[in-house]
């Protein structure tokens, strides 16, 4: 019998107490104005939320990030900014990324509860580059909301995507002393642009 | 291994007892902010226990809908019954791809199966780095805490290993400062690395997949780098849903470290293209904890630290203290279920206050636990004679009316007159740190008894 077989026969000796799954529809906190809730755990999280009232702005808005601003090189994959397009870039290898000063990239999905952004692979060539870079900008939609974990799971699809990533603040460790340091091992800043209207408050 | 010697060698540094018992305090009262702006947080800890338990009680299920899921996304599966076989797999991968330098994310499942040092052995180089771990791996120690490794370690300690190691200034030692010192040292390290390591938090059986949570980054860093990424989890790792995470995450981090979440939660669903994943299945004592009725539950762990962060005994002894790869309550019962004789001392290190009870996010009945193993060790016979003994007199004592006031009449005599050495003494464990309060003039039968008494006039 293989190391599987033996595992899966060891594990089928318990004694047996059914519990059924219970389901978690429905569930978690909600807020009246979940926008003003992400920018808030945001800000508590070491990050910084900047609203931009349309598309053309955008730019704009990018040139007022200190960071941005000094940065040598930027990469971007958001339509309407200049600079390199991270699909044009001649980066085969993702270490050669190693020299990235500033990311600007599109996330997807914010979640109210926690001041986290969703993005992934399907806007990159390499997933490091959410991490790699020395600091990270983020430009998504202000009405892709959500207000906690559990609608962000109903609204996400894992088909085709390899990779993706909740990024809740910048990178860091309390690892020395207890204490609370910014730029670990990943981006050492975290800006998050919400573009557009703010999503209209429900009817109560 | 005995945890009230190692503990006595650790309180006798009394400041750094003190230091450390508030800075994981801390902890605690992050978690309870956390915890107290989330109105629906014991039905979520409700759920989160109800998840495990029913994932538990069909784990042979979910394992194979797991592999089988995984296999489709490309993910190459393998099996380990034990520490041993865990280990010659990831090696035998790693040679395989020829790989030489590996960057390690932490995991306490490798530090359970002592990964490194087999590794190492093997002429394949390992840097663990999350910045604690590799301040204990320079260190050459093992992690004090299951979230924060380096707990037990001051920052002018830290700077003293810098400076060492990467050749560092002394003076250097603000946190800030170490902390870019050993950002900069680990991106060479990532930069050269031919693998990846990692563990894993939570692995989904419906769509294959798993989730890693850190704060620095260091997974996502380690393994977007290398085309090579193997992921190292214990069976109990398994959810059955993606929408089971919405909950485990929610009670994760919260209960670690007083976070909303993670910085990062990095959900792999197969290799990066031209890349290779590979996912190592491990055993090593799980499927018999499984099997034990009464003890069982604690596989709903989720490594979330709470219950050492609010442990009284832990935050005053230690995570070393313990001698076991994971410390605190939660450590003293998986410890036994694997070594019973080697890990004996640990269930009696807690006052079975309750506290980690109250606090785990997917309810383990940890104090229950600590208090049945504690019948399962006596029955078993390992107890030291002085234990033994002193049980054995308390129960004639206790047993018998006669005895038991004559015995309280004897000590209230005998504690007022003895001159001191005589009850301080070496055998007198209880007494080394504190003394007795007053010894009353009556006892509490006399005293209740005349209160009848004097009520009845």
């Amino acid at each position: 019998m293989n190391s599987k077989n033996k595992i899966l026969a060891s594990i089928r000796k318990q004694p047996v107490r059914e519990i059924s799954l219970p389901d978690s529809n429905g569930f978690g906190i909600r807020y009246e104005d979940p926008l003003g809730q992400f920018e808030n755990m945001l800000e508590r999280v070491g990050g910084v939320a900047l609203r931009v009232a349309d598309q053309a702005q955008i730019a704009e808005t990018l040139e007022s990030i200190e960071v941005y601003r000094s940065a040598k090189w930027v990469l971007n994959g958001v339509p309407g900014v200049q600079r390199d397009n991270p699909d044009e870039v001649p980066v085969g290898d993702p270490r050669a990324l190693e020299q990235l000063d500033v990311a600007v990239l599109p996330g997807e999905l914010m979640v109210a509860e926690n001041g986290a952004i969703w993005v992934s692979t399907e806007n990159v060539k390499h997933r490091v580059v959410y991490v790699i870079a020395e600091h990270l900008i983020l430009v998504v939609d202000a009405q892709q909301i959500v207000h906690n974990l559990h609608e962000a799971y109903d609204r996400l699809s894992f088909e085709q995507v390899q990779y993706g990533l909740f990024i809740s603040g910048p990178s860091k460790t309390a690892d020395i002393a207890a204490t609370l340091v910014k730029g670990a091992q990943g981006a050492r800043s975290l800006h998050v642009l919400l573009v557009g209207p703010p999503p209209p408050t429900p009817e109560r | 291994m005995n945890h009230p010697s190692q503990a006595a060698r650790y309180v006798a540094d009394q400041e750094r007892a003190h230091w450390h018992d508030n800075v994981i305090w801390f902890m605690r009262e992050k978690r309870d902010q956390a915890v107290n702006v989330i109105p629906e947080w014991e039905e979520l800890r409700e759920l989160g226990a109800r998840i495990k338990g029913h994932t538990l009680s069909r784990l042979d299920d979910y394992l194979e809908r797991f592999e089988s899921q995984a296999k489709q996304l490309g993910v190459q599966i393998h099996w380990a019954l034990d520490a041993e076989e865990h280990n010659q797999i990831v090696a035998g991968i790693l040679q395989a791809a020829g790989a030489r330098k590996v960057v390690k994310s932490k995991s306490m499942l490798t530090e359970e199966c002592h990964l490194n040092q087999f590794l190492q052995e093997r002429n394949i180089q390992v840097t663990d780095t999350d910045l604690g771990e590799r301040i204990v791996q320079l260190r050459q120690e093992a992690p004090s805490h299951i979230i924060t490794p380096a707990i037990h370690i001051k920052h002018e300690e830290v700077a003293e290993l810098f400076h060492e190691h990467f050749g560092t200034d002394l003076s250097a030692s603000d946190p800030d400062q170490l902390v870019a010192v050993a950002r900069d040292a680990l991106r060479r390290t990532f930069i050269e690395a031919d693998a990846a390591i990692t563990g894993v938090n939570f692995a989904v059986a419906e769509t294959g997949g798993f989730v890693v949570c850190t704060n620095e980054g260091n997974v996502d860093m380690g393994t977007g780098l290398p085309r090579l990424h193997i992921a190292c989890m214990g069976i109990e790792k398994v959810i059955p849903r993606i929408k089971d995470l919405g909950v485990f995450l929610r009670l994760l981090a919260r209960s670690s470290t007083g976070q909303p979440i993670t910085v990062y939660t990095s959900h792999f669903h197969g290799p990066a293209a031209g890349g290779e994943l590979h996912l190592v299945i491990v055993d090593n004592g799980r499927s018999q904890l499984l099997q034990k009725r009464k003890f069982n539950k604690a596989l709903n762990c989720i490594r979330c630290g709470a219950c050492m962060n609010t442990c009284p005994v832990y935050r005053r002894s230690g995570g070393h203290s313990y001698g076991y790869t994971i410390p605190g309550p939660i450590g003293s019962v998986l410890g036994p279920s694997r070594k019973l004789k080697q890990f004996y001392s640990l269930p009696y290190a807690s006052s079975l206050c309750g506290s980690c009870t109250a606090v785990c996010p997917v309810k383990i009945d940890l104090h229950h636990q600590l208090l049945e193993w504690r019948k399962e060790i006596a029955g078993a016979g390992i107890l030291p004679w002085t234990k033994r003994f002193t049980m054995k007199v308390a129960s004639l004592v206790l047993r018998n009316t006669w005895l038991y006031r004559t015995s309280g009449w004897i000590a209230r005599v005998m504690l007022r007159r003895l001159p001191r050495a005589v009850v301080y003494h070496r055998l007198n464990l209880w007494g080394r740190q504190r003394d007795f309060p007053r010894i009353p003039d009556t006892s509490f039968r006399q005293w209740y008894a005349q209160r009848n008494h004097e009520q009845q006039k």
